[in-house]
């Protein structure tokens, strides 16, 4: 493989993706046309108004629906020619997710809840998953149920639980949305760093500002299509051009990006 | 409550069901079956009455009916005879049928009466000239069930006694016909003028000798009754009027109509505890909605009333669809009765009895909603801020109490107006609530042994199933409580069924005696009993038996009882004909319970001391040393109450309420019964078509013939009782598919999150399959359980026999409820696996 001098081949490669759904008479564009591709590793977080498709996007990437055209690379895969227990089992082994909304199952615990990705392959390690919600600092809640723990520490549960398959690609949806600031950076600081300390490559969607500004990278997607791919401020060097902005749209992005979701 | 008079609640109920109507429908659907039941039988129950009323001449067939037990004496025959009006003369007795062309032979019920007869209604027969051929000669009508048992066609011959008749048609139904006998069947009419050449008559028969009349219009039969009935008494004649039968008919259907109301108000009370769950599982969902309008400023009682608008919508929506197929069933159900019915019944709406079902089902269903809904009331606006908003312990809530109060009182009433006893009512609402308390025990004690004793080291998919029994809002008792009540009552009706039969069974169990010989004469015995010899049967018993009846109990007279209005002796119990019989010991199968047996000699000259059955003598209110007097065929014999025995009566042989001491009867007119065991089917065949060749006035009854008969009629009602378990299991299942419906936008986001962790459809479906599999398991455990202890407690209280577990059908019923049950819940959770996962991202996924 190596032999191959060509650059690292990318885990994530989307390719004039397009989403369109049917309300009633009228045909809606969700996702218009969007292309992009991110390396082993890479961070990138996907900003835009609400109802924008960014969540739409998202799914589309992780093969949690079917595009209406285009096409998706995920981890080497083709998606398109996958089925759905293929995707699942794609999304098993090399895939996590982290939501908004938590999503931990409710009649498990939160070591149980840690561990279902490698129960439905068949492979729970108990041990890495109490590993783990020690690094998220929740090793003394292992046994309590999700409603007996608040929202940040439930989304410690749900980073916990979608870095337990060591993924190569995680795909988080506004994991700070539903939390306070305070609680919201804690729960940044360790998506970021175990992000890095696994390798993962991550696609976050969000409005927290300050999660954007530590991605590598920043797609701003208006009405479905991606209107500036960015590096942000933070770490350009003073002075340099912003790399490939497309159109004069990005500069009103940050007004939009305060919209409530 | 008020603010639902005003129209915002109901525009904002309205509105608010946008998103899930559809959904809503279905719980609205548990009590449609409920509603359809009542209906049903109400309407039903409706029809029969106008039936009933237009029809009652026919249920006699006659204005009036005189019965007694000898032939008219000269002095009643002047008496019947001075009653202006036509007149039909009839005698019944048992006899053994024989037919010659197949070679079978039973006991039949033989009516030797005029073809005048019946004066009203119509005599339902092939071919319909049949009965007019009766009068051309010795022709016979053959009750349908005979003609098929011995498959005999018109035009055969049929033998009883010493003359033989050719069958004229196949009888189905002849008015004045009671409900029993149609029940019991086996009836062949021959005309009265040829009753003396079947030489059965003074043999030791008894029948009876009736005497049908019809008036000009101008007579009122009450009336003529109460100027001779004296008389009639003094006869001993028994008379019967169009309205006492129509009214006897009448009670029994009331009887049998209270009880399938109460089915149908079970299946509507499971309907409502469907309801009760599936507005909780909604109202859960309605939080954030509900507290929203609050923080908008609604009022809590307005909050409350937009769910209670739309729980009473949707009640109306139920009641409506209840309505509907309850009609369409009324108009089945004589179908379904047809074996019990006497009368044709015509189809017409009862809008009164759907009216009375409507406001039943209403009031319980709007009782069941609105104690969920309550919590609305508690509801703080905060909730409206805060995601995944769960409610802590509730303090206490009088409202609560006082909803389910309610509830309880509604049960109480309902069995109150259908049982009309304050017992029965009380009854039926605490076993109700027994059984229900006794499922809900077993349904915790279910899963939490399976939470204990599940093996931890199965696969993730089974663990995962388990765990959802216990997810939040879970309804996991409500449907153990539904399915496992249905199963209860299935399974009950097949316990109670199978230990009726299996009782008599035993009877026939090995040496056990298997046959009857009765109305022999003495100069017969020797001869019979040689026959039997011959078929390798010995006679295992024989005992004479006299015929006799009730003169006076504690010297008052039979007929100064039944004059009497405060007498609570059964009328059957003081007139009936004793046969009697007289032995120095107890049989095997008695046991002697008070006073002393055998009786020594008594001193001379004081009357003989003889023994009660127990049951008779509660009935006649005889205890010991009572004087009873008996009249002997003419001779009057006083007696006192030596002893009180219980008797066995599942064997196969004489039993006898009274049994007399040697050296009282040994001189009375007697004929004997014998006892034997024949063994085989074929064996028995040929004793009885010997024995009635030979003897034609003896009759045989047989273990194949009782057991027959028996299961005869447990057919026929068991047919009414299979078709409301039926019923009760379906409802069973309704309240199941509403209850996963409307939780299923739950189980829809659990198992698109799973499909997001990795999760393979295969898997997904194994998760639901087991928490169905669980739950069904629990459910039908339980309701076997509950019907093993009901038709034991039948079993020790009522029959009085020993409690048979059945375990292989128990087994059948508990795989078979659990197999629908699982099949059913996966049926109604099925699509699951077609929506994209990506739902699950979506907050708003509330609307699924
Ligand atoms: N199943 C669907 N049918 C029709 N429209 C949909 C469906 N799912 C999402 N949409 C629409 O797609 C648009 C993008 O939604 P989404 O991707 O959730 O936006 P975002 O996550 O950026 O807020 C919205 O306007 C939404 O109404
Ligand atoms: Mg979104």
């Amino acid at each position: 493989m190596n032999t191959l001098a060509s650059p690292v081949p990318p885990v994530l490669q989307v390719d004039r993706l397009t989403k369109r759904y049917r309300s009633g008479e009228r045909l809606l564009t969700v996702v218009d046309d969007v292309s992009f591709s991110l390396g082993p590793g890479e961070t990138c977080s996907v900003l835009g108004p609400s109802g924008s498709g960014k969540t739409t996007l998202l799914g589309l990437c992780a093969g949690l629906d079917r595009p209406t055209s285009g096409s998706v690379l995920l981890n080497g895969q083709h998606l398109g020619g996958l089925d759905q227990d293929r995707l699942a089992e794609l999304r098993n082994r090399s895939v996590g997710f982290v939501f908004q909304t938590f999503q931990l199952v409710p009649t498990l615990t939160a070591l149980e809840n840690v561990m279902v990705p490698l129960e439905l392959r068949g492979k729970p390690s108990r041990a890495w998953a109490v590993e783990l919600l020690g690094r998220v600092g929740l090793e003394d809640r292992a046994h309590h149920y999700p409603v007996q723990l608040s929202g940040g520490e439930q989304q410690r549960v749900g980073l916990a639980r979608a870095f337990v398959n060591r993924p190569r690609i995680l795909f988080a949806d506004e994991p700070t949305g539903n939390l306070d600031a305070d609680t919201g950076e804690t729960v940044i600081e360790l998506l970021l760093e175990m992000n890095r300390d696994f390798g993962t490559m991550l696609l976050v969607v969000t409005h927290d500002l300050e999660l954007s500004g530590k991605t590598r990278r920043i797609l701003t997607l208006r009405g479905g299509r991606i209107t500036s791919d960015r590096v942000p401020d933070s770490l350009r060097p003073p002075g340099q051009v912003p790399e490939q902005t497309l159109s004069g749209a990005a500069r009103d992005s940050a007004a939009i990006e305060s919209d409530p979701a | 409550m008020r603010s639902m008079l005003t129209p915002w609640p109901w525009k904002m109920a309205w509105r608010d069901s946008r998103s899930s109507r559809g959904q809503l429908l279905l719980f609205s659907a548990s009590i449609v079956l409920g509603v359809a039941a009542l209906v049903a039988i109400s309407g039903f129950r409706a029809n029969l009455k106008t039936a009933l009323d237009s029809q009652a001449k026919s249920l006699l067939g006659a204005d009036l009916a005189l019965s007694g037990r000898q032939p008219l004496t000269g002095e009643a025959e002047a008496l019947v005879d001075s009653l202006d009006g036509a007149q039909s003369r009839e005698v019944r007795f048992s006899s053994m049928v024989y037919f010659p062309r197949s070679g079978g032979s039973r006991l039949a019920q033989v009516r030797a009466g005029e073809t005048a007869f019946p004066f009203y209604g119509t005599v339902e027969v092939e071919p319909l000239h049949a009965p007019a051929q009766l009068d051309r000669g010795p022709f016979a009508l053959v009750e349908e069930s005979l003609m098929e048992q011995f498959r005999a066609r018109p035009g055969d011959e049929v033998r009883i006694g010493a003359r033989s008749f050719r069958i004229a048609g196949r009888l189905r139904q002849m008015p004045g016909e009671s409900l029993g006998g149609s029940l019991f069947g086996g009836r062949v009419y021959i005309p009265l003028a040829y009753l003396d050449e079947t030489g059965l008559m003074g043999r030791g028969n008894t029948a009876s000798y009736r005497v049908y009349l019809k008036f000009e219009d101008e007579i009122e039969p009450t009336a003529l009754l109460r100027r001779i009935g004296p008389q009639l008494l003094e006869f001993g004649l028994r008379a019967e009027t169009v309205a006492e039968r129509k009214a006897r008919v009448g009670r029994t259907f009331e009887n049998s109509a209270d009880f399938l109301n109460l089915v149908g108000f079970i299946a509507l009370l499971l309907g409502g505890l469907g309801v009760a769950s599936s507005v909780h599982v909604y109202v859960k969902r309605k939080v954030p909605t509900a507290a929203l309008l609050r923080c908008l400023g609604a009022k809590a009682p307005q909050t409350l009333a937009v769910y209670l608008c739309q729980a009473l919508g949707l009640s109306l929506a139920g009641i409506l669809g209840g309505i509907l197929l309850g009609v369409g069933l009324q108009y089945f159900l004589p179908g379904v009765l047809a074996d019990f019915l006497l009368v044709d019944i015509p189809f017409h709406l009862s809008w009164s009895g759907i009216a009375g079902a409507g406001l039943i089902g209403l009031i319980l269903a709007w009782l069941f909603s609105i104690q969920p809904l309550l919590f609305v009331r508690r509801l703080s606006p905060l909730a409206a801020l805060r995601m995944d908003y769960e409610a802590g312990r509730q303090p206490f809530d009088w409202a609560q109490w006082l909803v389910r109060l309610a509830i309880v009182a509604a049960i109480l009433v309902f069995a109150l107006v259908h049982t009309s006893r304050w017992t029965y009512a009380l009854g039926f609402v605490l076993g109700l609530l027994i059984s229900l308390a006794l499922l809900a025990a077993a349904a915790r004690l279910g899963m939490a042994l399976i939470r204990r004793f599940f093996p931890g080291s199965w696969s993730y998919p089974w663990r995962q199933g388990l765990a959802n029994l216990h997810r939040p809002h879970n309804q996991t008792v409500v449907l153990v409580l539904s399915i496992g009540f249905a199963t209860f009552l299935v399974m009950l009706l097949y316990l109670v069924h199978q230990g009726l039969l299996g009782q008599i069974m035993k009877a026939g169990g090995k040496g056990q005696p298997d046959m009857v010989l009765f109305d022999v004469q003495g100069d017969q015995k020797a001869e019979l009993a040689d026959l039997l010899q011959g078929f390798g049967a010995p006679v295992l018993q024989e005992m004479p038996v006299v015929a006799m009846r009730l003169q006076s109990i504690r010297g008052k007279s039979v007929a100064q009882h039944l004059r009497d209005p405060g007498n609570t002796i059964p009328n059957w119990a003081l007139r009936r004909e004793y046969r009697s019989t007289y032995r120095g010991g107890l049989l095997e199968n008695e046991e002697l319970l008070r006073g002393s047996w055998p009786v020594g000699e008594g001193e001379s000259g004081s009357p003989p001391l003889v023994s009660l059955d127990e049951g008779i003598a509660r009935r006649l209110e005889a205890g010991l040393g009572d004087e009873l007097a008996f009249d002997v065929q003419g001779m009057l014999v006083a007696t006192r109450v030596g002893s009180i025995r219980r008797v066995n009566w599942r064997k196969v042989q004489p039993n006898f309420f009274v049994v007399f001491p040697p050296g009282v009867l040994e001189e009375a007119p007697q004929f004997h019964v014998l006892v034997t065991r024949a063994g085989a089917g074929s064996t028995a065949a040929a004793i009885q078509r010997a024995a009635v060749r030979r003897f034609p006035n003896v009759s045989v009854i047989d273990l194949a013939l009782i057991l027959k008969t028996i299961d005869e009629i447990l057919q026929k009602v068991s047919f009414v009782l299979r078709f409301m378990a039926l019923f009760s299991i379906v409802a069973g299942f309704t309240v199941l598919v509403g209850v996963i419906g409307n939780s299923r936008y739950q189980r829809l986001r659990e198992s698109a999150l799973l499909r997001v962790l990795g999760a393979s459809r295969r898997q997904v479906f194994l998760i639901l399959g087991v928490e169905y599999l669980c739950l069904a398991g629990v459910a039908a455990a339980g309701g076997v359980l509950l019907a093993w202890l009901g038709s034991w407690v039948l079993a020790r209280l009522v029959f009085q026999s020993p409690f048979v577990p059945a375990f292989l059908p128990s087994l059948g019923v508990c795989l078979l409820v659990t197999a629908v049950t699982v099949l059913i819940g996966l049926l109604a959770t099925r699509g699951l696996n077609r929506l994209p996962p990506l739902e699950a991202l979506r907050a708003g996924a509330h609307r699924l």
